[in-house]
C-alpha cells in the first residue's frame, strides 16, 4: 500500500467533500434545497455522534472491557426513542427562540445573561479540546499504521507534522463553509450535507470491514459466535456501576455535546424530522456497532500480542493483505474525525464569538463601532475562534503526547459537557430555576469535574502532584481527587460522574431555591417551560424613545443592508405605514431582537437593543400587571357568570311575583265584589228593617226581633271594619303589645273554648298532648290566642272530613316553640298554598262561613309582630298550620 | 390575552388513542432502560461474565426498541399540529 497513494486519496476525498458542500451551498443560495432538507439528511448528520473514537476506539474498548462499549450507544438510543420527553421540547425551543448554541440556550433561558453564556462556553471549550485532540491523534495513528507497512519503512513520518496539516486543512474547510455568511438561523446546509455524506462513508467502511472479518477471516456468523464464547472471558466483565453510569453519561452527552446540539437543534429544518430520526438514528448506531465485537474478537485472535486494539479496523485488513479495504476503512475513520472536528469547531466558534468576543468588542468600542459593518466583525470573530479551537486541540495533542487510550479521553469529555445537563433540564422543565442557581451548579460541576476527572487524566505528577493523589491537597485525605469524602471503592470514572453531577445538581437546586429571579429571567423561564402553550408574557420592551433610524442602522450592521431594509419595510407595512421606518412598538422590538439573536445570540442582541432603547425593559411590575390582568379577566368572567346566575334567579323570582300579583289582582277583584257584598248584605237588611221600624205600629215582639237583627247586622259590620282596621294597624307595625308570661296550655284552652262558637253544630275531636303544652311563654298572650282561635276556627269551618279531628302538636326547640294545628280534611290545594296568607285572599270554597278572608293575613301580621311566624305545613294528611313563636319575646323592637 | 377554554375531560376515540400513543412513546425509554439493565441481575456476583448469548440479547433488545419507536413515530408526528390537546 503506497503511502503516497494514501495521501492522494485522502486529498481527493477532501476535494470531493469541498465540492459537495460547495454545490449544496449554491443550491441553498438559490433556495432549491429539495431532498437535501429531508429527514434522511437530518438523521445522517446526527451521526457526528460517532467520531473517530467510535470508529477506531469502540473496537479497542471492546477488546479491553468487553460489551461496555455498547453503553455509549445505549444512552443516545434511549434519549432518541424517548424524544417525546425532551428532544421535542428542546427542538421547539431552539426554533422558537432562534437559539444558536447550547450556551445561547442556557444564557437565553436565564434572562439572557451573558455571564452564563461565558461559563457554558468555557466548559464546552475545556471539554472539547481533548476530544478534538483525540480526533487528530486518530488520524495520525492511522497514517502511522500505513507508514509502518511501507515496504521501505525508511520514510520518516513526523506525527506532529501530519497533525498540523490535518488541523490546518480542517480549519480551512470549516472557515470556508462555516463562516460564509451570517445566517439568521445559523444554519449551514453545505456542511450538514457534507457530514451526511461522511456519515454514509464511515458506516459503509465499518460494515465492509465487519463483513470481511465475519465472512473472509472467520467462517461466518456461527464461527464468530463460537469465537466470542472461546475468547478470554475474564476480560469480558461488566461492572454494574459502570454499566449504569455510562448509559446515563452517554445519554446526557448526546443532549449536551455542542456538536450534537448544533445538528440536532440549530440545524433542524422541520420538527417532523425528529420523529423520523427518533428511530433511524438508533438504527444507525446499531449498524455502527454491529461488527465491533467480531472485529475485536478476531483481532485479538489473529494479530500479534501487543498490537494496538484501537487500530484493529485498519490493521486487520492490512494483515490479511486487503489494501483497498484498509484504505476504505482509513477514509471511514478520516470521515469520522473530520466531520466531528468541523461541526464541533463551528459550534464552539459560535459560542466563543457570540458570548466572549463580540460582547468584549462591543464593550471596548461602544461608540466608535456604530458605523462598522458588524457582520464582518462577527464573521472574523468566528474565523479566529475556529482557528483558536483547532489550535487548542493541536496544542493539547502535542502536550499530552497522544498516548492515552481513546476511550478514556472520550468519557472525560462526555462528563465535562454533562455538567450543563442540570441547568438545561432544570431550565426547560422548572420555572423556579434561576440564574444564580445555574451559575453555581455549572461552576461547581466544572470545578469538581476538573479536579476529579480532567486534571487526574494527565496522570500523577503532571497536573496534580502524586502527593495530592495519595494524601489529598494539604494533607486532607477526604479531598483526594479520586476518593472524595472517602469513597475509595468507586471506579474513578463513576466517582467523578457521581460527585460532579451530585454537587452540581445540589448547588443548582439550592441556588435556585434561595434566590429570586429578575423579570426578564422569569419571562424567559415561562416562555421556555411553557413553549408548547404559545406565546407568554408581556412584550419585553416598553415603547422606547428610540429613533427607528438608529435601530435600522444597528440592524444593518448585523443582518446586512438588504435583509435589514426588507425586515423594516415588512414591519412598517404591517403597521400600515408606507415607508422603511416602522414605529418602534414593543412588538416590533421583540421581533427584531429575536431576529438578531439568531445571528449574534440572545444576550448580545438584547444588550444591543437595550443600548438604544434604554435599560428599562420589563419590570417586575409589568409581570405582576400581566398576572393581575389575566387574573382580572378570570375574575371578571367569574363575576359575569355569577351575575348571570343572579339574573336568572331574579327573573325567576319576578316571574313568580308576577304570577302572584296576577292571581292577587284576580283575588282582589273577587274580594272587592265580596266585600261589597259583605257590606251590602247587612246594610240592606239594616236599611230594610229600620224602614219597617220607622213606619211604626208594629207589635212590640216584632220590634224587638227587628231591632235584634239590626243590632246583629251592625255587629257584623263592626267586626268586619275592626278586622280591616286591625290589619292595617298590624301592618304599620304600630301595634301595642302587652308582653307578659302566659301558659301555652291556657292559651290553647281559651282558644278552643272561643272557637267552639264557630259551627257549634259540628262534633270536633281535639287531640292534644297536655304535658308538652306545659310551657310558659313571654309574649302577648291575647294576640297569640287570637291566632290560635283563628286557626282552630278555620279548621272547624273548612275541615270536610266526616269525623273531623284536630291535632295540636307542641314542640320546643332552640328557644322557639312550634305549635302545629293539623286537621284531617283534604287540605289546601298546592297552588292555593302560597296565597292563603295574602290579604283579601280566600279560597272559593263551598262551605265558607261568612269570614271576610282577612283571618290568616291578620295571623301572619300578628306572628311577625310577635317575632315568630305562621306557615302552611304541606304533606300532613290535611290542612296543617305551624305557628312558630319565640320562647321569650324581646321587646326591644316593639 | 385570550382565556384558554377548559380542556374537555373526556375525549373521542381518535384523540384518546393519540394520547395513549404519546404515553407509550414516553414509556418506551423506561422499558428500554429496564431491559438493558436486566442482564446485571443475571449473575449472582457483582461482576458478570458475558457470552455470545448476551451479545445477541442486547442486539435483539436494541432492534426491538428501534422497531417500536419506528411504529410510534408516524402517529406522533401526525398529532404534532394539535398542540392544544397537549396531555
Amino acid at each position: 500500500m503506497p503511502f503516497n497513494l494514501l495521501v492522494l486519496s485522502c486529498l481527493l476525498y477532501v476535494v470531493f467533500l469541498f465540492t459537495v458542500a460547495f454545490l449544496v451551498e449554491r443550491r441553498a443560495a438559490r433556495g432549491r434545497l429539495g431532498w437535501l432538507r429531508s429527514p434522511l439528511v437530518y438523521t445522517l448528520s446526527l451521526s457526528i455522534y460517532c467520531t473517530a473514537w467510535t470508529f477506531y476506539g469502540a473496537v479497542g474498548y471492546a477488546a479491553r472491557s468487553g460489551l461496555e462499549f455498547l453503553t455509549i450507544y445505549f444512552g443516545p438510543t434511549l434519549v432518541f426513542i424517548g424524544w417525546w420527553w425532551l428532544l421535542r421540547k428542546l427542538v421547539r425551543i431552539g426554533r422558537q427562540h432562534n437559539v444558536t448554541s447550547i450556551a445561547d440556550l442556557i444564557s437565553s433561558r436565564y434572562g439572557k445573561s451573558n455571564s452564563l453564556g461565558v461559563i457554558v462556553t468555557v466548559i464546552m471549550v475545556v471539554a472539547a479540546t481533548p476530544y478534538i485532540a483525540l480526533q487528530l491523534q486518530s488520524v495520525v495513528l492511522a497514517f502511522g499504521v500505513f507508514a509502518a507497512t511501507e515496504p521501505g519503512g525508511s520514510r520518516p513520518l513526523d506525527p506532529g507534522q501530519i497533525a498540523v496539516w490535518v488541523a490546518v486543512g480542517l480549519a480551512l474547510f470549516t472557515i470556508l463553509f462555516g463562516t460564509r455568511n451570517l445566517d439568521a438561523r445559523e444554519q449551514h446546509h453545505g456542511i450538514v450535507t457534507a457530514i451526511a455524506v461522511e456519515a454514509v462513508v464511515k458506516l459503509l467502511a465499518l460494515l465492509a470491514v465487519g463483513s470481511f472479518v465475519v465472512r473472509g477471516i472467520a467462517g461466518g456468523v456461527a464461527d464468530v459466535i463460537a469465537r466470542i464464547d472461546a475468547a478470554d472471558l475474564a476480560a469480558w466483565q461488566v461492572q454494574p456501576g459502570r454499566w449504569t453510569g455510562l448509559i446515563f453519561l452517554s445519554a446526557a452527552a448526546v443532549i449536551c455535546l455542542p456538536r450534537m446540539f448544533q445538528v440536532m437543534v440549530v440545524e433542524n429544518e422541520d420538527e417532523g424530522h425528529l420523529a423520523r430520526a427518533s428511530w433511524a438514528f438508533p438504527l444507525y448506531l446499531m449498524a455502527m456497532s454491529l461488527f465491533i465485537v467480531p472485529i475485536a474478537v478476531v483481532g485479538l485472535d489473529r494479530l500479534p500480542e501487543g498490537a494496538n486494539p484501537d487500530m484493529f479496523v485498519l490493521t486487520l485488513p492490512l494483515a490479511e493483505g486487503q489494501g483497498a479495504l484498509a484504505m476504505f476503512a482509513f477514509l471511514g475513520g478520516f470521515s469520522s474525525a473530520t466531520s466531528m472536528v468541523i461541526v464541533e469547531s463551528i459550534a464552539l466558534a459560535t459560542m466563543i464569538s457570540n458570548h466572549v468576543m463580540i460582547p468584549l468588542w462591543l464593550r471596548l468600542r461602544p461608540k466608535a463601532a456604530a458605523g462598522d459593518d458588524l457582520r464582518q466583525v462577527v464573521l472574523m470573530a468566528r474565523r479566529l475562534a475556529i482557528a483558536a479551537v483547532l489550535a487548542l486541540g493541536y496544542g493539547y495533542y502535542q502536550v499530552s503526547g497522544g498516548s492515552a487510550a481513546l476511550a478514556a479521553i472520550g468519557l472525560i469529555a462526555f462528563l465535562g459537557v454533562a455538567q450543563v445537563l442540570p441547568a438545561m433540564i432544570g431550565g426547560i422543565f422548572w420555572r423556579g430555576a434561576t440564574r444564580t442557581g445555574a451559575s453555581l451548579g455549572l461552576v461547581t460541576g466544572l470545578v469538581v469535574w476538573a479536579y476529579t476527572s480532567f486534571l487526574p487524566s494527565f496522570g500523577p505528577g503532571a497536573a496534580l502532584s502524586a502527593e495530592v493523589f495519595a494524601q489529598g491537597p494539604f494533607g486532607l485525605s477526604w479531598l483526594r481527587p479520586q476518593a472524595l469524602f472517602g469513597t475509595e471503592a468507586m471506579d474513578p470514572m463513576i466517582h467523578a460522574l457521581f460527585w460532579s453531577l451530585t454537587l452540581n445538581i445540589m448547588a443548582f437546586c439550592l441556588g435556585s431555591l434561595f434566590t429570586f429571579p429578575g423579570p426578564v429571567e422569569r419571562l424567559q423561564g415561562a416562555a421556555f417551560v411553557n413553549v408548547f402553550e404559545g406565546a407568554v408574557g408581556p412584550q419585553r420592551w416598553a415603547r422606547g424613545q428610540v429613533e427607528p433610524e438608529a435601530l435600522l442602522t444597528m440592524a444593518q450592521r448585523i443582518l446586512g443592508e438588504d435583509a435589514a431594509l426588507a425586515l423594516f419595510q415588512e414591519a412598517a407595512r404591517a403597521q400600515g405605514k408606507d415607508s422603511f421606518l416602522p414605529d418602534p412598538t414593543p412588538g416590533f422590538l421583540d421581533s427584531l431582537e429575536s431576529r438578531l439573536s439568531g445571528s449574534v445570540g440572545a444576550a448580545t442582541a438584547h444588550a444591543m437593543i437595550s443600548q438604544l432603547v434604554g435599560r428599562a425593559t420589563v419590570t417586575v411590575e409589568d409581570l405582576m400587571a400581566v398576572a393581575s390582568e389575566s387574573a382580572q379577566l378570570l375574575e371578571y368572567s367569574a363575576r359575569l357568570e355569577a351575575r348571570e346566575a343572579e339574573l336568572t334567579r331574579t327573573a325567576g323570582a319576578l316571574r313568580e311575583a308576577n304570577e302572584k300579583l296576577t292571581q292577587l289582582s284576580l283575588q282582589k277583584d273577587a274580594f272587592l265584589s265580596q266585600i261589597s257584598h259583605e257590606l251590602r248584605t247587612p246594610m240592606t237588611s239594616i236599611r230594610a228593617f229600620s224602614e219597617i221600624l220607622t213606619e211604626g205600629d208594629l207589635p212590640p215582639e216584632q220590634v224587638v226581633r227587628y231591632g235584634k237583627i239590626i243590632h246583629d247586622e251592625a255587629k257584623r259590620l263592626t267586626r268586619l271594619l275592626d278586622d280591616l282596621l286591625d290589619l292595617s294597624v298590624l301592618e304599620n307595625g304600630s301595634v301595642q303589645l302587652t308582653v307578659g308570661l302566659a301558659s301555652l296550655q291556657g292559651m290553647i284552652d281559651t282558644a278552643l273554648t272561643a272557637a267552639r262558637a264557630t259551627r257549634p253544630e259540628r262534633e270536633f275531636t281535639v287531640i292534644r298532648d297536655l304535658p308538652s303544652e306545659a310551657i310558659y311563654l313571654k309574649t302577648d298572650a291575647d294576640r297569640l290566642t287570637q291566632v290560635f282561635i283563628n286557626l282552630i276556627s278555620n279548621a272547624r269551618k273548612y275541615c270536610d272530613a266526616a269525623r273531623p279531628e284536630l291535632r295540636i302538636v307542641v314542640r320546643q326547640r332552640a328557644g322557639r316553640v312550634t305549635v302545629d294545628f293539623i286537621d284531617n280534611g283534604k287540605g289546601i290545594p298546592k297552588d292555593a298554598q302560597r296565597l292563603i296568607f295574602e290579604k283579601f285572599a280566600r279560597l272559593t270554597d263551598a262551605n265558607r262561613a261568612g269570614g271576610a278572608g282577612l283571618g290568616l293575613a291578620i295571623c301572619r301580621e300578628i306572628m311577625t309582630n310577635l317575632g315568630g311566624s305562621v306557615a302552611y305545613l304541606p304533606g300532613q294528611g290535611g290542612a296543617a298550620f305551624r305557628v312558630t313563636v319565640p320562647l321569650r319575646l324581646e321587646t326591644l323592637a316593639a | 390575552m385570550t382565556r384558554r377554554p377548559k380542556p374537555p375531560l373526556f375525549l373521542a376515540r381518535a384523540p384518546y388513542r393519540r394520547r395513549r400513543l404519546r404515553d407509550a412513546a414516553r414509556l418506551l425509554p423506561v422499558l428500554g432502560l429496564f431491559l438493558l439493565l436486566l442482564p446485571l441481575l443475571w449473575t449472582p456476583d457483582a461482576r458478570m461474565a458475558l457470552t455470545s448469548g448476551d451479545v445477541i440479547y442486547f442486539f435483539a433488545v436494541w432492534l426491538g426498541l428501534i422497531l417500536l419507536a419506528a411504529a410510534f413515530a408516524p402517529g406522533l408526528r401526525g398529532g404534532e399540529g394539535a398542540e392544544d390537546d397537549e396531555d
